[in-house]
């Protein structure tokens, strides 16, 4: 695992508001957490509001990355999970690439709060990343490629 | 990431310490079901020390919940910081849970 043009083990300099990453997990649920921590990091370092670097980021992408692991890669070892990662410093952008079919964003997503639902174990996960990201895309490019923005918050 | 299960008075107390998160959640089900098997009825969870929770997270806590309720038991959460209190209203799984706001109001409330 390594990053790229990010200079997130030093400190981002208050200037420098540009940060990316691009890098490879194997498809194995216990990468998620330091995924999920480094992207903490880079958000706190850029200085996201801290309700959106503490709730808004873990949840999301650790639901992408599950998702990515345990649906598209069907938690084959030999299929790489890909995480890239961008921030202008205004928005965060991460796409997840996993080597699944894909699936339809829309369809799959069923509304956890209504009654007959509240009770069900699942089905949480895709609703909690519409919750907490500006915005949820899902395509195929080079794989099956989920992309989450976050705005800065005021 | 870890589990801590202590017993106060009746009731078994599960501390939460870091993520909730699809790579251990298993373990904290495992825990709490073995508790459930020697007898326990009386369960509290406590998020004091607890960072994030995801969606298969949130899914154990309400199987655990369905499960202690079978067996006549009860399952309740507390300390839970605004970042889960927010998770718990956007899913509306705070409306399903009794959630304290201390350790010491959920045991009083057993």
């Amino acid at each position: 695992m390594a990053a790229t043009d990010g200079g997130v083990n030093g400190g981002v300099p208050p200037h420098w508001h540009h940060t990316s990453f691009d890098l490879e997990i194997p498809s194995d649920v216990r990468h998620i957490e330091s995924i999920v921590d480094l992207v903490q990091r880079v958000c706190r370092e850029l200085a996201f509001p801290a309700r959106q670097c503490s709730l808004n980021v873990p949840v999301a992408l650790s639901e992408a990355l599950s998702n990515a692991i345990l649906r598209g890669n069907q938690r084959d070892p030999s299929k790489p999970v890909r995480v890239r990662f961008n921030s202008d410093g205004d928005r965060l952008v991460v796409e997840i690439v996993d080597q699944g079919a894909g699936f339809d964003l829309q369809r799959s997503t069923r509304d956890p709060t209504r009654p007959e639902n509240l009770t069900r174990e699942d089905g949480r996960g895709l609703f909690l990343m519409k919750s907490l990201m500006d915005r949820i895309e899902r395509y195929n490019q080079g794989g099956n490629v989920v992309r989450m923005v976050m705005n800065r918050h005021a | 990431m870890s589990f801590t299960i202590t017993k106060q008075d009746e009731v078994v107390v599960v501390e939460v310490e870091g993520q909730l998160i699809v790579g251990n959640r298993q373990e904290l089900k495992q825990k709490v079901l073995d508790e459930l098997e020697r007898g326990g009825r009386k369960f509290l969870i406590d998020f004091d020390q607890t960072g994030y929770i995801d969606s298969s997270g949130l899914g154990v806590l309400v199987s655990l919940s369905k499960k202690i309720r079978e067996q006549g038991g009860e399952l309740r959460l507390a300390n839970l910081n605004d970042d889960l209190k927010t998770l718990f209203e956007l899913t509306k799984l705070d409306t399903l849970f009794q959630i304290a706001d201390t350790k010491e109001r959920a045991l009083e409330s057993f």
